[in-house]
């Protein structure tokens, strides 16, 4: 099973794609949205993809797993759009007959799916946005403003 | 060749658009229309920073050859996290 989708993802339905007789272990990861970044609070998370490519690379990854991990069946759901603080952006879940591949392997499909997947997250605070993992795209004189605009809070917060 | 290159998340952002048109040579490469794309947009991104882009939905080389009508896109770092 391979999802895309700017719906409420269902971790129970990806799990049970996989599920099988001959497995003894299923290991399912929920990727949340988390509420802080660097000490800001983030208010929401946007997700955007490029979708044709994105159901092709998970379906990369599926395979490629399956045939290095010598295990059944992956199961990867991603959401797409906006996502709310706590609420689930990524499901993988895994079927082995045994545990520690199914670990190991879950482990490697959330790594590859970060490396190759087009899908591109954004995190909201209260005052902007970034585009998360795009730090090296970042220009000398946005990176002198980041700087002089964090003096002056610091500034600022010294005056109380 | 003109291709209407689409692009994502960051450099959709920076370009304000999610297509750019750009005219090639016959003979360009993927890194010839990318070059193209950021005379456009210099605001893409920094010039030392190579610019990641998949043709036909498949992740291509900078020397590899464009055929009329190729899906180009642009490819910010994807969505990474730890």
């Amino acid at each position: 099973m391979i999802i895309l989708t700017d719906k409420p993802l269902d971790p129970v339905a990806v799990t049970d794609s996989v599920r099988k007789d001959g497995n003894g272990a299923v290991v399912t990861f929920l990727g949340t949205t988390r509420d802080n970044f660097g000490g800001k609070t983030v208010t929401r998370l946007e997700y955007e993809a490029y979708d044709v490519m994105a159901i092709k690379k998970m379906e990369e990854v599926r395979e490629s797993l399956c045939a290095d991990y010598c295990i059944e069946d992956i199961g990867i759901a991603h959401r797409t759009g906006r996502v709310d603080v706590g609420h689930i952006s990524l499901v993988v879940a895994v079927a082995s007959p045994h545990r520690i591949k199914a670990f190991e392997a879950c482990h490697e499909a959330v790594n590859r799916i970060k490396t190759i997947v087009p899908i591109w997250k954004k995190e909201w605070f209260a005052d902007g946005s970034r585009w998360v993992a795009c730090e090296d795209h970042e220009f000398v004189d946005e990176a002198e403003h980041r700087h002089a605009h964090a003096e002056r809070h610091a500034a600022a917060a010294g005056d109380d | 060749m003109q291709f209407d290159v689409r692009l994502f998340a960051l450099y959709r952002e920076r370009a304000g658009s999610s297509i750019v048109t750009v005219n090639v040579p016959d003979d360009a490469t993927v890194g010839d229309l990318s070059d193209a794309v950021r005379a456009l947009h210099p605001r893409l991104a920094p010039p030392e920073v190579r610019i990641v882009v998949a043709v036909n939905a498949e992740y291509a080389d900078d020397d590899q050859a464009l055929s009329p009508g190729d899906e180009v896109c642009l490819i910010p770092p994807v969505s990474g996290g730890r």
